[in-house]
């Protein structure tokens, strides 16, 4: 297959709206190989994208969030490079160890390690990487595993597309991705690290892809992290995640959302397990970023499942972070638990919008979901709204929301022992976060996300 | 040590201390009785810096220096401890990082260096001992979870790693069975020495057995209204506070 690079665009919101320029890219891009499904499947996305354009506030799922004004940059769109120049491979290097090594400071004791696949713009950098052996876990672009089973059984078939024009987009001009594969029976020894790293010359628009497969009885646990560069240049990130978990499989998925001014993600991630599997997904969005946007789906598509969602978030300044999930039972006996706390400083905004669906034949279902927050100005805003469909009547389902702000009784009992204000503001955020933070299972990331969290107190 | 005189507070537009004088010196123990609503937590939480209580006129000064300019950490820092009438649970932060930040804040404040987690655990393992503290619930939640008696232990454990100055201990007594009063009781009186000083507020006689206070007072209507030695809570236990509204004139 020849690799052809494409033509670089510059699209100048000045003369016409920014989807008409996609039209452009959609219709002069090289379509890769031969691999008719996969042109088919942009065509089909192209299409849905083009009849939807960019989601206004007028769309039930982007009603709180104005996605308007982080469209109005011009941004170029992804170039495919052939190799980075060496000075930019140099410095890369350099953020990565620097990266590393605030994780590994906050360790304590004995420390297993983990693997490492670095991502460049969305592109895998092996020379960067650590990978783990073959056996253990399959690293492959999508260019290189698209003759594989699992990759022509499963890519395309999860992400829904209908309704949802940053998937669309994503599917339609994508430009590689990155396929995992764990191996029927494998437990891989130590953790998986993703680090994301996004360096910019100038505003850029970014759609990286995955599809991560955990067959039967396999065990995977990926810890995704953020490098950005230090320039103020906006950079969009349209992300699309897919993930299929086979029988008994159990894949526990850590995303740590940081990053700079000028940064914005949109992140899809879509699920569908099978018997007796496991996806715990834990999603922390931290101060930094202009906006985010996770939408979190997971598909329960057979019996006894459990799925598991921990977010927290912390936001600040002019922050907006919008957490939409969806979970699907369609089959008896699935468990799902959402746990979702949020922190809210400044001007900052949030949006949470978690749906449950009980399918008929879903009897037995077990669908528990709680969205907490505290506003730590009176100009923070956060719109929380549960939503539940239930069309099974044999189930155990509750939802709970709270808004509020820090216990001043409490405040006042940390200060009578001589504790500051800003310490104790500091002990009570992270009280409040601790039942999320305590599930996190890794003992260096827990030190590290809290080791995170007292710093932006600080700045608060 | 503790001086205060005339000091008026309100909360809410509500006046609640009208005028109220007390002199504590080191060593010294004093009770403070009364009626409810007389304004003997009110007195507590303005010696402790709690906010929604104005101070409106009057002084409090604790060797001289002026406690109302202080804030409530800063208060503590400079000795002021108060044992909660109703402890708070907060949950997710644990007994021994709470105490130990406490005791490290107080320290520096001082100019003295902070603990080494050996030390701070030796210390701790010294204290719950002198107040038969149980071990367990040091590594918990602070006060999740405990029951109103170990709430209250909780707080002379704390009374015993801070070794403040000044303790106001805010009906400490009340919920305790017997054999968590005397528990209570006896923490209390190992802590007791001539470089510091205790408010005792009760309604009851009873802690006042156990711990045997050099003055009694009681509060009623936001003052002092009589001073007296132990034998005081006795009559008053017989006669009831209404016997002093006639004797008293208010």
């Amino acid at each position: 297959m020849s690799k052809r690079i494409l033509k670089m665009i510059t699209i100048k919101q000045l003369e016409t709206p920014l989807y008409d320029r996609i039209a452009a890219k959609f219709e002069i891009a090289d379509m890769r190989g031969s691999n008719e499904k996969i042109t088919a499947l942009r065509k089909k996305a192209y299409s849905i994208f083009n009849e939807m354009g960019f989601p206004s506030i007028k769309n039930e799922e982007w009603k709180s969030t104005n996605i308007l004004p982080f469209l109005k940059e011009d941004y170029e769109w992804e170039i495919i490079e052939q190799e980075i120049s060496k000075d930019e491979f140099d410095s890369t290097a350099k953020l990565i160890a620097k990266h590393l090594e605030a994780i590994q400071n906050s360790l304590k004791g004995e420390q297993k390690g983990a693997y490492r696949i670095v991502n460049i713009n969305g592109r895998i950098n092996k020379d960067l990487s650590v990978f783990p052996d073959a056996t253990q876990l399959k690293i492959l672009t999508f260019e290189d595993a698209v003759d594989l089973p699992s990759f022509q059984k499963y890519f395309g078939e999860i992400a829904t597309l209908k309704n949802n024009a940053f998937a669309a987009l994503n599917t339609a001009l994508f430009t590689d991705g990155l396929f995992l594969e764990v191996p029927k029976g494998i437990k891989i020894d130590k953790p998986v690290h993703i680090v994301n790293v996004f360096l910019s010359e100038s505003n850029l628009w970014i759609q990286p892809r995955h599809l991560i497969v955990v067959q039967p009885n396999a065990q995977l646990e990926i810890i995704e992290t953020v490098i950005a560069d230090e320039t103020e240049n906006a950079i969009f990130v349209n992300g699309v995640t897919e993930v299929v978990l086979a029988e008994n499989a159990h894949f526990h998925h850590y995303d740590l959302q940081t990053g700079r001014k000028g940064m914005r993600f949109v992140q899809r991630i879509e699920a569908s397990q099978l018997k007796h599997s496991n996806y715990s997904n834990y999603t922390f969005t931290l101060p930094g970023t202009d906006f985010v946007r996770n939408n979190l789906n997971i598909h329960l598509d057979a019996e006894d499942l459990e799925s598991h969602m921990y977010g927290l978030y912390l936001s600040a300044g002019t922050q907006l972070i919008d957490n939409h999930s969806e979970v699907h039972h369609k089959k008896p006996r699935g468990e799902s638990n959402q746990l979702y706390k949020g922190v809210l400083l400044d001007k900052s905004r949030a949006v949470f919008n978690g749906k449950i669906f009980v399918y008929e034949d879903a009897q037995k279902t077990n669908a528990f979901q709680q969205s907490n927050n505290i506003l730590f100005s009176d100009k923070a805003t956060v719109n929380a709204k549960p939503q539940l469909e239930i069309f099974a009547d044999d189930v155990k389902c509750s939802h709970g929301t709270t808004i509020g702000q820090l216990d001043k009784e409490a405040l006042f009992y940390l200060q009578s022992r001589g504790i500051g204000v800003e310490s104790a503001r500091n002990m009570m955020v992270n009280a409040f976060a601790f039942d999320v933070t305590q599930k996190v299972a890794n003992p260096a990331l827990r030190v590290y996300l809290e080791k995170l969290i007292t710093a932006e107190m600080a700045k608060a | 040590m503790l001086s205060i005189k005339n000091l008026h507070a309100r909360i809410e537009d509500k006046e609640i201390l009208k005028g109220l004088n007390l002199e504590v010196k080191a060593g010294e123990v004093h009770a403070i009785m009364g009626p409810n609503g007389a304004g003997k937590s009110s007195l507590a939480s303005v010696l402790s810096g709690r906010p929604n209580f104005e101070v409106t006129a009057g002084s409090v000064t604790l060797d001289g220096k002026n406690l109302l300019e202080f804030s409530p950490e800063d208060r503590a820092r400079e000795g002021v401890f108060l044992a909660f009438q109703y402890p708070i649970e907060i949950p997710g932060v644990s007994n021994i990082n709470f105490l130990r930040t406490a005791m490290n804040e107080i320290r520096n404040y001082k100019g003295l260096p902070p603990f080494t987690a050996k030390e701070f655990l030796q210390l701790s393992k010294e204290k719950q001992k002198l107040v038969e503290f149980d071990a367990k619930l040091i590594s918990r939640s602070l006060n999740e979870g405990f029951s109103g008696g170990e709430k209250k232990r909780n707080e002379i454990f704390q009374l015993a790693m801070l070794d403040p100055k000044l303790a106001v201990l805010d009906e400490t007594d009340s919920g305790l069975d017997i054999d968590a009063l005397r528990i209570v009781s006896r923490g209390v009186n190992k802590l007791r020495n001539k470089d510091n000083a205790f408010i005792l507020i009760t309604h009851y006689q009873r802690l006042l057995d156990y711990i045997v206070p050099d003055f009694v007072h009681v509060l009623s209507d936001g003052k002092i209204v009589k001073t007296g030695d132990k034998n005081l809570a006795l009559e008053l236990e017989e006669k009831g506070y209404d016997w002093l509204k006639e004797d008293v004139t208010i």
